[in-house]
Formats: structure tokens, sequence, C-alpha cells
């Protein structure tokens, strides 16, 4: 029988991992794990004018037990990582990580015995924000790929 | 201010004789070389002395002179300032690489606590009698101190990362 035929346009088919994924995407609720001056260019990112809410990711929580995306921004010296492998393993799965600004990425113009070369050689991440600051429309840009990337990748129920 | 204006330096000159061994001026600032063994008398007698009060250690930090190939390797600086005088004078104190011990001044300055720690931390100069004399900035597990000049640019320390 035709169900198209008795409920016409009242209803979409779907997979279940493509919902999840699709309200996974659209509900990305940031840990900042703000350590310097990128905090700045995190504030203008979650602040209204560039309105983080239209990707569902502008609301951060202060706790990472509540959190779905770490956002590392800032230098991280190697005092400061073990602190942030704690952050990191506090967080429940499904998780993600971006490292925003130069200095997450690869430890930037800190080539020194203090600074971590990159939060990889720490925790793995998931999208990469150069820029020192990076731009909010960056920042943004950089949501949006891992928007993608977890649109793509397999959904854990 | 010239050196042979400066209130301390004949008092300092008259107490330690030549425990000073050089006075000069740079750049408007009296400057006092002095021995290593009479750091924390001289220290006294600068912020005690009714004509001088240098009441305020505004810094104490380090100098490595390594590559300038003088002897003796280290120098502690104290930068004073008289708040009741308006006066400000620098000691600098001479510290051999194979004995690197320096008196402590927290019991004058409660400032010097960390100051002196972060010297410790950064340049491996001991302060003897310091009450906590362990790594500020640093951690505890790190090994050597950076800003000598000796410190390779590329050291890593194995913190918890394998390519760190």
């Amino acid at each position: 029988m035709g169900v198209r035929e008795r409920l016409g346009e009242s209803f979409f088919t779907s997979r279940v991992d493509k919902v999840v994924a699709w309200a996974r995407k659209w509900s990305l609720f940031p840990y900042p794990f703000v350590t310097a001056c990128c905090g700045m260019e995190y504030m203008a990112v979650s602040s209204a004018h560039y309105d983080l809410d239209r990707f569902g990711a502008a609301f951060p929580r202060f706790t990472p037990r509540q959190a779905d995306l770490l956002m590392v921004v800032g230098t991280i010296s190697h005092k400061m990582a073990p602190i942030l492998r704690r952050v990191y393993d506090q967080m429940t799965e499904p998780k993600w990580v971006m490292a925003f600004g130069v200095c997450t990425c690869t430890g930037g113009f800190y080539d020194n015995y203090a600074t971590v070369q990159g939060i990889d050689t720490i925790i793995p991440v998931d999208i990469y924000v150069p820029g020192c600051p990076p731009r909010p429309e960056a920042v943004i840009n950089g949501i949006m790929k891992l928007q993608e990337k977890i649109e793509k990748m397999k959904q854990p129920i | 201010m010239e050196a042979s204006e400066h209130p301390a330096v004949p008092k300092l000159q008259q107490a330690f004789g030549d425990k000073i061994l050089d006075v000069y001026t740079f750049r408007g600032d009296v400057v006092v070389v002095l021995d290593r063994s009479v750091n924390v008398e001289a220290c006294q007698l600068l912020r005690d002395d009714p004509d001088l009060l240098f009441n305020f250690l505004m810094d104490l930090t380090a100098v490595d002179y390594l590559k300038f190939g003088r002897e003796p390797r280290f120098e502690v600086v104290y930068n004073l300032y008289s708040l009741m005088k308006n006066l400000r004078l620098r000691l600098r104190v001479p510290v051999p690489e194979e004995d690197p011990v320096v008196r402590t001044v927290t019991h004058l300055w409660k400032a010097a606590d960390w100051a002196e720690r972060e010297v410790w931390d950064m340049f491996g100069i001991r302060f003897e009698g310091h009450p906590n004399l362990k790594r500020i900035l640093l951690y505890e597990e790190f090994e050597g101190h950076p800003l000598r000049k000796d410190y390779p640019v590329n050291k890593r320390q194995p913190l918890i990362g394998p390519k760190n």
C-alpha cells in the first residue's frame, strides 16, 4: 500500500543515524578552554554580532561534563597540559576538539621551553583554526567544517 | 642623578669599603656593584638608614653573562626605591657559576620571596636562607634552568606528549 498516497506530504523518511547526526551537528555545546589572548577573539565570536546560534553552537557550558566541543583557545604551556588532558577526559562521548589559534595548532611562535608544540601531542584534535588570532569568520568556517565532519561520521548511539 | 650626588653611595662606601666593587651612573640611574658577602648587610643599611629608607624592592632579577665572556658569570640585580626620599638605586651582585649562591633578603622585603624563587627557577641561583625555595613558574619535574644562556633553545621537556 502506498503510505505516501494516504498521508501525502505530512512526513518524511530518514535513517536514525542521520537524524542523530543532524541533531548533534546543530547542538554543539562548546567548552571554552581559554588561556590567552585568543580568548578576546572567542568573545567576539560568541557574542551577538557573529551570532553562533545560527549553528547551534553559541551556548558555552562551563563544565566539561555538559559540553561536547572542547575549544582550546590560547597557548598551552607544559604546566597547563595535564589540566587540559584532564578536562578532555572528563567530557562525555561524543566529543570534538577545536584547536583555536595557531598556538594550539603548532605552538605558534612560542618555540620555547614552556609551550606545548601543538595540543595534538596531548589530545586528539578534530578541527584546526590557525590564525593569530583567527578572525571570527575563520572560526565560523571551522565550526561549519566540524559540522560537515560530524554529519559524515559514524554515529555511536 | 650623578653617582657622586646620591646619598647612599658614601654611606655604602664607608660601611663596606672595598666590598663595593664599582659605582657608576647609567642613563640617570645610580648603580652600585658589590660583593655578595655583604649583600644582606648593604640591603639592611639601605632600608633602615633614616636618610635613605629604601622600603620598596621594585625588582629582583638576574643576568647571565655567558656570551659576554665575563667572570663571574651571573649577576643578581636589586632595583630599590625609597618612597619617603624619592630615591632609586640599583645593586648588582656578581655570582660565580661554580657556586651560585646568594643570601636571601626575604626577611628585609617580603617582595623578594617570589622574585628569588623566580631567579632560582630560571637561572638556578640559590638563595641561602629562603623560607620556601622551590620552582614558581615551571613544574617540579622540569630539568634545567631555561633562562641560562647555555640552555638549548630547542630542548623539549618530556612531560606528557611524545613529541614535546
